[in-house]
């Protein structure tokens, strides 16, 4: 039996009145913290990507203590770096018709009714201000002739109002944001610890109060002691082993959160992202994202039979040569009025089934054309080269390769998770002083995000959002600090240590990556782009069982006290292979389609994703209880008082 | 492809270090470097052995953390980062010199990996505009003319790698330095601070050891990002400007004194 006390009552603390007042209303009625007692107050923040380089910076401007942690060796390194194509921002500055409410609303429908309407709205608020901030920190936007910032269209809006620098936005707010984190640095008011990594979260009397880590070049275990503990740590798609993430993204930060009281929303919702370079072989480490703005020219297709495919992946037939009725361009059958722009989640799906037919291409089978040759037929090679030239430059490197003269090939990759933390409306997890913001957290986007729209959310939640929120909890805080000698800290540091050990002992024949891989495949096979009760009850046996083999027959080299790429290794694969149970657990429990979790058993005749509002129009939240007990579930009912439901149809 | 690899082992800041060869069988030319290196570390893990730490992260080019010098040029053969050079670069029964970044500022940590945060400590010096969240005014207020605003982008793609400084001769950082001050210096919202911003990077980039510049252009050629040397005459020009303006403005007790 569990002794944790399940009786949890979850407040989202949605402040009262009208949707466009609740924000001003709030800052207002917080409680804020005299600027002379703010350098009284320690902060820790974890992670220096969009989220937690521009919490660190603000919290410091203000004048609290800050210590910011990344495992990297900069924080400019922090994986918000890669983001490509954009930051959606409601300034209107094309007099197209936008507004904060279409961008709550293009929101709140994209992530198919999935997420709070309060955070959502508040979220589409902020984001003019990003804008602002940003250019003043010297971030080069695109710009126009006349030298005001140029705009663009993304999916799922009819407006223009992404925010671009070139397919470099995400470096370029990331660089902006760690130059205001150095600037408070030098000013003193951040301290730096690069090549550090969180392996737990300190709670003294249930608050949060400090965290373990691992200094990565020496090994040493290191307790930090502050008043709040801010993770910033994102996404745990590496949970698939292969996905667009960084080699080093990983879970345990959340995960370590987790398993110390605090709620995991939504750990099913993951994006899958329609055009990535298709994995070469067995060795493959990671995958590479492609614009999906190829698809407004590329025509998406696969041979109409399994023996053409299987001449294809052998080499014994150019695609070029394979006649026009022996090709099924599946996305232009099925959706004819959408054809190959439909939303990620149905391109996705719609690759994986046709690859599972035996009709993918490329030397794994795991493939699917996305063809030029019509478009450089009708428009010409040079205007196909001015729009996608970088494109396909990027394209010939990765894979040898020349797409002008043979289709490309894609094929889906994981790329986002939109499951996270639960936090309530000042980002709050349920561990009081425990915030979680950017992908870390579960709170804006539903089952879906759309695209550009994971900067603005890290930055809202660092720049304006998490600053304001956080003194509200801190001006009820006393001063006084915890000693990292308290009980709590050496416990943790304990605990730590022993996981470590465990770790090392283990004298098995399989390596870290072996497992990973192997848990990847399970979790893609059975918990990715779609879904079924049978296959999700079969993938927890074996993501069990696979665990325990994990932790018997691991192969470990190394001590704890050097610099150990592999125990880095190992100790966020085992909090992944935890993590997978979870996600898995969740997916099961969730029988309806929504966004990026289609569940087969739920769909509509023509095979779309069907909801259950009437039965799932709430927010999951888990809570752990226990190694090798069932997690709680409990539920936040999510109420629409300003978007009306609807079904979405592509067809 | 099968490959002999000759790789700098160096177990920690104060181990000696050495070259240790090791044979790859099986290499295909779609692998990225890094993907052969992990299939090499894989194979020395079931040995027992201590695996080669090496620096990676996004490998999709653009976190600058991955590094490696290879068959004597950073990143090696190809103008790109290490992890998104292929292993179609080679040939088969290749032999393959792997170093880390040798510069004096740049201390080695392990094997390939170093320590760069003489990087972060000259953006600390004055990399940034003096801007504090939520004083900024409406974004289209400043306009900037698009070719400005492109030549900054330009500057500011650099990603931190270091090449610039594992290709120089002199271990120079000018063009890492040369591109921040550019990018802010051709900005009017990076104005105000143009000659102080420029003093204090400079001055930080001599006390972390970096060598001078002797303009031979290596470190634009080995630059994965293509930052132009044109960049360094700025860096030149921005610092020589400061230097006339600290000494109109200096205290004249100071001028008197000799400082």
């Amino acid at each position: 039996m569990s002794t944790v006390a399940t009786d949890i009552k979850l407040d989202a603390k949605i402040p009262e009145g009208p949707l466009a007042e609740k924000w001003e209303k709030h800052k207002f009625n917080i409680k804020l913290v005299n600027p002379a007692n703010k350098r009284k107050y320690d902060i820790i923040v974890v992670g220096t990507g969009l989220a937690g380089a521009s919490a660190a910076a603000t919290l410091a401007e203000l004048g609290y203590n800050v210590k910011a942690f990344c495992f990297q060796d900069s924080p400019r390194r922090a994986h918000s770096i890669a983001a490509q194509g954009g930051i959606n921002a409601a300034k209107n500055y094309q007099g197209d018709g936008d507004s904060i409410f279409r961008l709550f609303y293009d929101t709140i429908k994209g992530g198919d009714y999935r997420s709070r309407e309060a955070n959502v709205y508040r979220l589409a608020q902020v984001s003019v201000n990003i804008i602002d901030q940003a250019v003043a920190q010297g971030v080069p936007f695109a710009r126009e002739y006349g030298g005001l910032l140029a705009n663009r269209s993304f999916g799922g809006a009819q407006v223009s109002r992404t925010f671009y620098a070139k397919g470099q936005t995400g470096q370029q707010l990331l660089l902006g944001a760690y130059s205001a984190l150095m600037r408070q640095v030098a000013a003193g008011k951040v301290q730096l610890f690069p090549r550090t990594e969180l392996l737990d979260v300190v709670l003294v009397d249930g608050k949060a109060r400090g965290i373990v880590a691992r200094n990565l070049i020496t090994g040493k275990i290191e307790s930090h002691s502050a008043h709040a503990v801010v993770l910033a740590t994102g996404g745990y798609g590496n949970v698939f082993y292969l996905s667009t993430n960084a080699m080093g993204s990983n879970g345990s930060a959340a995960w370590r959160a987790y398993k110390k009281g605090a709620l995991f929303a939504n750990p099913c919702f993951t994006q899958i992202h329609p055009t990535c370079i298709p994995v070469s072989g067995h060795y493959q480490s990671k995958l590479t994202l492609m614009s999906e703005s190829l698809r407004n020219d590329g025509r998406v297709w696969v041979p109409k039979t399994v023996e053409d495919a299987e001449k294809i992946r052998r080499g014994e037939l150019n695609p070029n040569d394979l006649p026009e009725d022996r090709r099924d361009y599946y996305l232009e059958r099925k959706y004819p009025s959408f054809g190959n722009l439909v939303p990620r989640d149905v391109a996705s799906r719609n690759a994986k089934y046709v690859c599972d037919e035996g009709r993918g291409v490329g030397p794994t089978g795991l493939a699917v054309f996305l063809d030029f040759r019509d478009a450089i037929k009708r428009d010409g090679r040079a205007v196909i080269e001015a729009k996608y030239g970088n494109l396909f430059d990027m394209y010939m490197r990765i894979t040898g390769e020349n797409p002008y003269e043979v289709p490309m090939k894609i094929y889906p990759a994981v790329h986002y998770t939109m499951g996270g933390l639960w936090v309530d409306y000042n980002l709050m997890t349920t561990i009081p002083g425990l915030y979680a913001i950017g992908e870390c957290n579960f709170s804006d986007h539903g089952a879906n995000r759309l695209g550009a729209s994971a900067l603005m959310q890290g930055l809202a939640d660092g720049y304006f959002i998490l600053p304001y929120t956080i003194g509200d909890y801190l001006a009820r805080m006393p001063y006084d600090k915890v000693p990292t000698t308290h009980p709590a800290f050496k416990d943790a540091e304990r605990e730590v240590e022993n996981r470590i050990k465990k770790l090392l002992s283990i004298n098995g024949k399989r390596t870290v990556d072996e497992f990973h891989r192997e848990l990847g495949k399970i979790m893609w096979d059975y918990c990715g782009m779609s879904r079924n009760a049978e296959g999700l009850t079969k993938a927890r046996e074996m993501v069990v069982k696979l665990r325990e083999e994990f932790w018997s027959d691991l192969k470990m080299v190394g001590v704890n006290e050097e610099f150990n790429q592999t125990l880095e290794k190992a100790l966020r694969v085992a909090d992944f292979f935890e993590l997978a149970e979870l996600m898995i657990i969740d997916a099961l429990h969730r029988n309806e389609s929504c966004g990026g979790h289609f569940r087969e058993e739920y769909q509509t005749p023509d095979g779309e994703a069907l909801r259950n509002d009437e039965e799932y129009a709430y927010v999951a939240a888990w809570q752990y209880t226990g190694d090798g007990n069932e997690p709680v579930l409990h539920k936040e009912p999510l109420v629409f008082e300003n978007v009306k439901l609807t079904q979405r149809s592509y067809k | 492809m099968k490959l002999t690899l000759k790789i700098w082992r160096q177990k920690d800041a104060n181990d000696k270090g050495r070259f240790v060869t090791y044979q790859v069988d099986d290499v295909s030319p779609d692998m990225s470097f890094l993907e052969m290196l992990d299939v090499l570390n894989e194979s020395l893990i079931h040995k027992g052995e201590d695996p080669v730490a090496f620096d990676h992260d996004c490998r999709e080019g653009i976190c600058g953390m991955c590094s490696l010098f290879i068959n004597g040029k950073p990143h090696g053969p190809e103008q790109t980062t290490t992890c998104q050079l292929h292993m179609r670069s080679f040939k088969d029964g290749d032999t393959i010199v792997i170093e880390p970044w040798r510069a004096k500022p740049f201390p080695v940590v392990k094997d390939l990996v170093v320590d760069r945060s003489a990087f972060d400590r000259i953006i600390q010096a004055g990399g940034y505009i003096s801007v504090n969240t939520g004083s900024a005014q409406d974004a289209n207020n400043i306009p900037i003319p698009k070719d400005k605003a492109s030549e900054a982008f330009d500057a500011a793609t650099c990603i931190g790698c270091g090449a610039c400084v594992a290709a120089c001769k002199n271990a120079s950082a000018m063009l890492f330095v040369a591109a921040k001050v550019s990018h802010l210096a051709l900005l009017p919202q990076g104005d105000p601070e143009r000659a102080i911003r420029v003093s204090k990077m400079v001055a930080q980039m001599d006390a972390e050891g970096f060598g001078a510049c002797t303009n031979t252009g290596a470190c634009e050629a080995e630059c994965p990002k293509g930052i132009s040397v044109k960049n360094i005459a700025r860096l030149n020009r921005e610092f020589l400007r400061a230097k006339f303006i600290e000494e109109v403005d200096k205290p004249l007790e100071e001028l008197a004194e000799g400082k």
